[in-house]
């Protein structure tokens, strides 16, 4: 054994401070400063993969793989919107900012999605041309900062989104330091370049779901009541929000649970604020489904969605769609092992860089820095994203199919079983191997 | 002049009639009556027209305006011209809150009081009091200038970045980062430009103080975090 060996066999590191909890305790008593970042929690919780489907064996007909049809279409907006979004996949782009985003960032985001018939969302800061250009449908963002607001933008995008809140930061503004404040960005928000841009938790002109309901005529009465109006929660009590938010007039609900992503937030914030997508999904559809709203309010969920078992698993629980951000950055080449070096130099590594707010992105996404953001190229990156769509699209269909549904909202909580007892009792489906929903059924 | 009785047609009606350029380039007085509280009463326009709205208004009155010249005859309800980008909107009687919040452009004249919250965020209007306003007026407000011949409440300019605001009256209290600056032969000229506009030209301008921000939270600072 050599020394090292054995000095490890003998050393018992500590569960209440593990050496992330010393380092970071290090680290705040050297700066005074609390740890702001991006990317979504990094915690374990209860999430999708905590649940199984049954497939179809002697009581379910299961349907032909690449042969019989399973329908992945989607209309959104249905309630009061003349022209109500027409998507061809289930599986949406949440908001992600020019700003936070570098321009190439921005038009790849709009190329993949547009591929493969799926809306974008612009973000705080505004619309840029690029985007417009690029996203054959673009959701337009009215955030509490209303950077970039303008009628003309407002009338160019194909839904708007008031923006409540975000599932990394339920109840928190936003911040984008002065480091990533370029010229152009700076422009775009009416701000001096440089300087920290703080984006605000409440929105200036209202101020709970009563106000909110006039907000809503009124940004209706301005667009001739032609697109949809979306509004977006963070994941907090889920349940009265979808009411509320259906009271106030919503063609559709975003749904963001505590793992979506962020460009910029406390660590506190992200890791302790909110629940997850999970019982998020649920509880939403039970306030949809007593006010008889289920499927003519549109309810698209975000927040740690990967792979496609994730959105059969949302769908199946009574959504309508999913957003992706953190994936689809993936997708485009955030976190990319081609950029090892340059990773290790900003004292991290592929795979766990998460300090968006820093503007020094090595693959050139989340940065104004101009020399970074020139190594992506838009057009190949837009080809990844429209990839991974594709990918979580066939990944959706064959677990549909599997389950017998020749659309994949015909997936449902009955196609589902829960690994854990938290699952269960989160997404009320039955523990596996038995009948019991914690909270709903008898053991 | 076009007219619009909201007793026998109504705001939706109004706004599409406006949001029309067959109908809206080629009439440039309009006239609104009855208007009796109603909500998104003249939202959107994007013409260069005269209109007179005659009585009271409820939320969001002249939302997002754009080129024309609105007269409200009577009081206003919360966010009256929010987020407008040009044109004037004058208002005869008082502002509830939110008067020209998030505003980008054009010049809001209020030629009675205004509530709390007068120019929140504000990114590049002109506004023009007469009166009073309220507390928390000018908070994180970016650019442009808010102007009061009257007094402010508490807290104001709370967290300014580049806004610049004129006060004749007492100020309750200033807000975080906001700061007393001295009134230059510059900002005098300014000053009274935006009163001469708003009609005002009678108010002598040597009798304003000027604020604005001091600049201390623009980048993140450990030593400020009182002021956080």
């Amino acid at each position: 054994m050599t020394q090292e060996e054995n000095l490890n066999s003998w050393l018992k590191e500590s569960a209440t401070f593990p050496r992330h909890v010393i380092a970071e305790i290090q680290r705040a008593a050297k700066t005074g400063l609390y740890d702001i970042r991006g990317y979504g929690a990094k915690r374990h919780v209860p999430c999708f993969d905590d649940l199984l489907f049954l497939g179809a064996s002697m009581s379910r007909y299961p349907l032909e793989g690449y042969r019989e049809k399973c329908d992945t279409s989607v209309t959104i907006g249905t309630r009061f919107a003349k022209n109500p979004i027409e998507l061809k996949i289930p599986i949406t782009i949440a908001g992600m900012s020019f700003g936070a985003l570098s321009a190439p960032a921005k038009e790849a985001l709009g190329r993949g999605a547009s591929e493969v018939g799926t809306s974008t969302t612009t973000g705080d800061g505004g619309m840029t041309p690029e985007e417009r250009g690029h996203s054959s449908t673009l959701i337009y963002q009215l955030l509490p900062s209303r950077y970039g607001m303008n009628p003309d933008d407002l009338r160019k995008a194909d839904a708007i989104e008031v923006v409540i809140g975000q599932g990394a930061k339920p109840g928190g503004g936003g911040m984008l330091l002065g480091q990533k404040i370029s010229e152009r960005v700076a422009g775009m928000r009416d701000l001096p370049q440089g300087i920290d841009q703080r984006s605000a938790c409440r929105h200036p002109d209202w101020t709970g779901p009563d106000d909110l309901e006039i907000k809503i005529l009124e940004l209706r009465e301005i667009t001739d009541w032609q697109v949809p109006i979306y509004i977006k929660v963070g994941a907090t009590r889920t349940y009265y929000d979808t009411m509320l938010a259906v009271k106030a007039g919503a063609d559709a609900i975003v749904v963001d649970g505590m793992q979506g992503g962020t460009a910029a937030t406390q660590d506190v914030f992200i890791e302790h604020v909110g629940i997850p997508i999970l019982p998020a999904v649920r509880l939403a559809v039970e306030a949809l489904t007593e006010m008889d709203m289920h499927r003519k309010v549109q309810l698209i969920v975000s927040g740690g969605i990967r792979s496609g078992a994730d959105v059969a698993k949302a769908l199946a629980l009574g959504a309508d769609a999913v957003a992706i951000g953190v994936a689809a950055l993936i997708a485009l080449g955030d976190n990319s092992p081609e950029y090892e070096e340059e990773y290790r130099k900003l004292g991290t590594s592929a795979g766990y860089y998460d300090d968006y707010q820093d503007g020094k992105d090595p693959v050139g996404i989340s940065t104004q820095s101009e020399e970074l953001a020139k190594r992506f190229d838009p057009i190949l990156g837009g080809r990844k994203l429209a990839n991974y769509l594709r990918v979580l699209t066939l990944e959706t269909q064959t677990l549909a199919r599997a389950c017998g549904k020749s659309h994949v909202h015909n997936l449902e909580p009955e196609d589902m079983v829960a690994l854990t007892l938290e699952a269960a009792a989160m997404a009320k489906v039955p523990l596996a191997g038995t009948n019991w929903i914690p909270g709903v059924t008898k053991l | 002049m076009i007219e619009f009785d909201l007793d026998q047609s109504d705001v939706r009606e109004l706004n599409a009639a406006l949001h029309n350029s067959d109908i809206a380039k080629n009439q440039s007085k309009w006239k609104v009556r009855n208007t009796k509280g109603r909500h998104a009463i003249a939202v959107g326009i994007d013409e260069t027209l005269e209109m007179l709205i005659d009585g009271h208004v409820g939320y969001y009155c002249a939302g997002m305006n754009k080129h024309a010249n609105i007269t409200v005859n009577g009081h206003c309800g919360p966010g009256v011209a929010e987020n407008m980008m040009s044109g004037t909107v004058r208002i005869k009687g008082n502002a509830s809150q939110y008067a020209g919040a998030t505003a980008h452009g054009g010049l809001l004249v209020i030629e009675g009081d205004a509530s709390s919250r007068c120019g929140i965020s504000m990114k590049g209007v002109d506004i023009v009091v007469k009166g009073n306003v309220g507390h928390m007026s000018a908070f994180m407000a970016q650019k442009g200038c808010l102007v009061v011949c009257g007094d402010a409440g508490d807290a104001l300019g709370d967290s300014l970045y580049e806004a610049r605001l004129y006060v004749r009256g007492k100020v309750a209290s200033l807000g975080a980062d906001c700061i007393e600056k001295p009134m230059k032969l510059e900002h005098k000229a300014e000053l009274k430009e935006l009163l001469k506009q708003a009609n005002l030209s009678d108010i002598n301008v040597d009798e304003f103080h000027r604020y604005g921000s001091a600049r201390t939270l623009y980048n993140f600072n450990i030593d400020n975090v009182g002021a956080y």
